[in-house]
């Protein structure tokens, strides 16, 4: 299933991608990206660094945002920038949704179909944590 | 104890600019992006083309890829950490740490190229872009700019990151 061009509208918002995070998501995600920093497995470090136990990685969020755009934009389209601040801690068993609005469309100099939209991780309190932009390449219908 | 007056140090200043931590993959792996795409989606299937390669030379891509955020660098030979490598692991248990020591991921900026399919051998290079200082709430904080970039064994262009970290 792919989305088209001509079919998405400035305003649009993207399905959200949504996570309740605990050790079990931290764990397996350290595993694939060999991500062991204790202040992410060890509450003592966590505490250390000022926060209240271990927290959660930057790099989970981002693919969480990286996985909505994905659902939403289908296999024929291609993500080419995504850009993200972590302005907020992940802490153990935050409940995440990656959403996105779709702020512009153009057309680039190759041709590609270009959607702009604007990013964000929110958590269970709906506070943005991670605001950021994403463009993605998506078909045409032409 | 004195109060540093600033977390930029001489090696930061000869080091602004120049490339280095060049790094080679070892070849990407069906398995490995299996995995990969199993942990990111824990909770739901992931999807087929990142596993399924009949439904993947159907897409536009003609076979299995791998996710945009997939890290072909886990995992590779344990090696002896330089200070530097160290220092940016951050907090641990039981050791007091210093001011600066305290690290933090404020953000990153990722453009995507070529995607990473099995078998692809990536190249790495890193080099620090810039640096800023302010007073935050942990005190003075040193904002540092790294930027990353990703070819394949073919010479092409697959990622570039520019990557915020926050050193309090």
């Amino acid at each position: 299933m792919s989305i088209f061009f001509e079919d998405i509208a400035v305003g649009d918002q993207i399905p959200a991608f949504t996570r309740k995070t605990t050790m079990m998501e931290w764990s397996r995600f350290a595993a694939v990206n060999e991500e062991f920093v204790y202040v992410h497995m060890d509450d003592e470090a966590g505490r250390a660094a000022g926060q209240p136990g271990a927290f959660g990685m930057g790099n989970l969020r981002w693919a969480y945002m990286l996985n909505a755009l994905r659902d939403w934009a289908g296999d024929e389209s291609e993500i080419k920038e995504l850009a993200m601040q972590f302005r907020a801690i992940n802490q153990k068993d935050d409940i995440l949704s990656a959403k996105a609005t779709v702020v512009d469309k153009s057309v680039a100099d190759d041709g590609s179909n270009l959607i702009h939209l604007q990013i964000d991780v929110e958590n269970q309190d709906g506070k943005g944590t991670s605001p950021g932009r994403a463009i993605v390449a998506v078909p045409s219908r032409a | 104890m004195e109060e540093a007056t600033t977390l930029v140090t001489p090696q930061m200043v000869a080091s602004k600019g120049v490339w280095h931590s060049f790094e080679t993959s070892f070849p990407i792996t069906a398995t490995d992006i299996r995995r990969w795409a199993i942990a990111t989606y824990w909770g739901e299937m992931p999807p087929r083309l990142f596993w399924d390669e009949d439904y993947a030379k159907t897409t536009r891509w003609g076979g299995i890829v791998a996710p945009e955020d997939f890290n072909p660098f886990a995992w590779q030979l344990p090696r002896e950490l330089t200070e530097e490598e160290l220092r940016l692991q951050g907090a641990i248990p039981g050791q007091e740490t210093k001011k600066g020591d305290n690290i933090l991921n404020g953000g990153q900026v990722d453009s995507f190229g070529a995607r990473m399919r099995p078998g692809d051998v990536i190249s790495s290079r890193s080099r620090l872009t810039g640096w800023e200082e302010r007073e935050g709430r942990n005190g003075l904080t040193l904002y540092t700019y790294n930027e990353t970039e990703w070819t394949n064994q073919r010479g092409e262009w697959v990622k570039s990151r520019v990557m915020t970290l926050i050193h309090y």
